[in-house]
């Protein structure tokens, strides 16, 4: 019971300090969980890392699963996640109930008239770094994939499932080509 | 108000499974959720959560599901949509986890994430591209010249690794210069 509580304690910290999304919160889940509590080795932690980023879902619920796993099985999982949940849950609840009243008021239209092209602009900027080293073929099929959802409102799921696809036959291809 | 919870949860238990990619590769999958295809949300309105997701802890993928199942179906809705969202993640990383802690050694593995990256990378340039240039002219991201300033300058900003936290607080600070005083 008592691992239980450290693991949910632990991740309700990094939920509630993990701002600006997956990436920023390495470090914080890295101290956390390596040097504060030794809970898995710095080799674990990197396999962590590729697979929490390959499995679908945010990176910190993956992680938090994987953590808790591995401590305390199915158990640890969900004090884990519940960790995580938590603080964005009770934080973004009040803003919901609370944002509506004062959403109308001029002084915070005109903020999110500033804030929102800004937040194109977080997103436009880890674009280009994805794209370099992709090659002409890729980055092909990236703007394709990009008009596709944009313009003719394509669901990315089937994208998505298109490009597993590929990669998967692509593969075969491949693996068969070199045992001939 | 069963049917729209159960539109919740179908809704986010996808946004969970598909979510390859992390966070702004999300964007683009909950925007055709939750704009297209069931219109619970303005494009406008879909913008102001991202920014407040920035702004608050925790990933955006949850952050969107509280906001949003708070707006359609209230304190049950958000409870529904956040759980729903949770549960790919439970199930499939607690699969890896057990049987395929190697699994990313896997040609065929390699060969999946190889074949999905362009994919990710197309719906991140769809988010952005669906908040420049909405489908509809409500609550548009791009409002005058002012806008495409405050972008620039976010740009320049997050290529020299500034705090994406401040960006965000500047430029509600500048919109509130622009627009409030004006």
């Amino acid at each position: 019971m008592r691992e239980l509580i450290e693991i949910f304690w632990s991740f309700l910290k990094i939920g509630a300090f993990t701002f600006g999304g997956g990436y920023a919160m390495i470090p914080l889940i890295q101290h956390e969980v390596i040097n504060n509590r030794a809970w898995i080795g710095e080799r674990d932690f990197l396999d962590l890392l590729t697979l929490a980023q390959s499995a679908p879902g945010p990176i910190a619920l993956n992680t938090a699963v994987f953590v808790g796993y591995k401590r305390r099985g199915y158990v640890g999982s969900l004090a884990a996640v519940m960790g995580v949940v938590v603080p964005s849950f009770v934080i973004i609840l009040l803003v919901a109930m609370f944002f509506g009243d004062i959403r109308d008021n001029k002084w915070v239209d005109a903020a999110f008239r500033g804030m929102r092209p800004a937040v194109v602009a977080l997103i436009v900027a880890p674009i280009i770094g994805l794209g370099r080293g992709m090659g002409l073929v890729r980055v092909s099929i990236a703007l394709a994939v990009a008009l596709a959802v944009w313009y003719f409102s394509i669901s990315p799921i089937w994208l998505l499932m298109g490009g597993a696809i590929v990669g998967l036959c692509w593969t075969k291809w491949q693996t068969r080509r070199v045992q001939q | 108000m069963i049917i729209t919870l159960l539109e919740l949860l179908y809704s986010y238990l996808k946004i969970g499974f598909f979510g390859f990619g992390g966070g702004y590769a999300m964007l683009s999958l909950i925007h055709s959720e939750v704009v297209v295809r069931n219109g619970w949300l303005t494009g406008g309105e879909f913008s102001d959560i991202v920014a407040i997701s920035q702004m608050t802890p925790g990933p955006i993928a949850l952050n969107s599901a509280t906001y949003i199942g708070y707006e359609v179906a209230g304190v049950l809705g958000s409870v529904v949509a956040t759980t729903a969202v949770c549960i790919p993640a439970l199930t499939v990383m607690m699969l890896v986890t057990r049987f395929f802690l190697r699994l990313q050694h896997n040609r065929y593995v390699q060969g999946v994430v190889w074949g999905m990256r362009p994919v990710v990378v197309g719906m991140i340039a769809s988010a952005a591209l669906l908040l420049i240039f909405p489908h509809s002219d409500e609550g548009r991201s791009f409002i005058d010249a002012w806008s495409w300033v405050i972008f620039a300058l976010t740009l320049v900003g997050s290529a020299y690794k500034l705090n994406p936290i401040m960006l965000i607080v500047g430029s509600g600070v500048a919109g509130m210069l622009i627009y409030g005083l004006g």
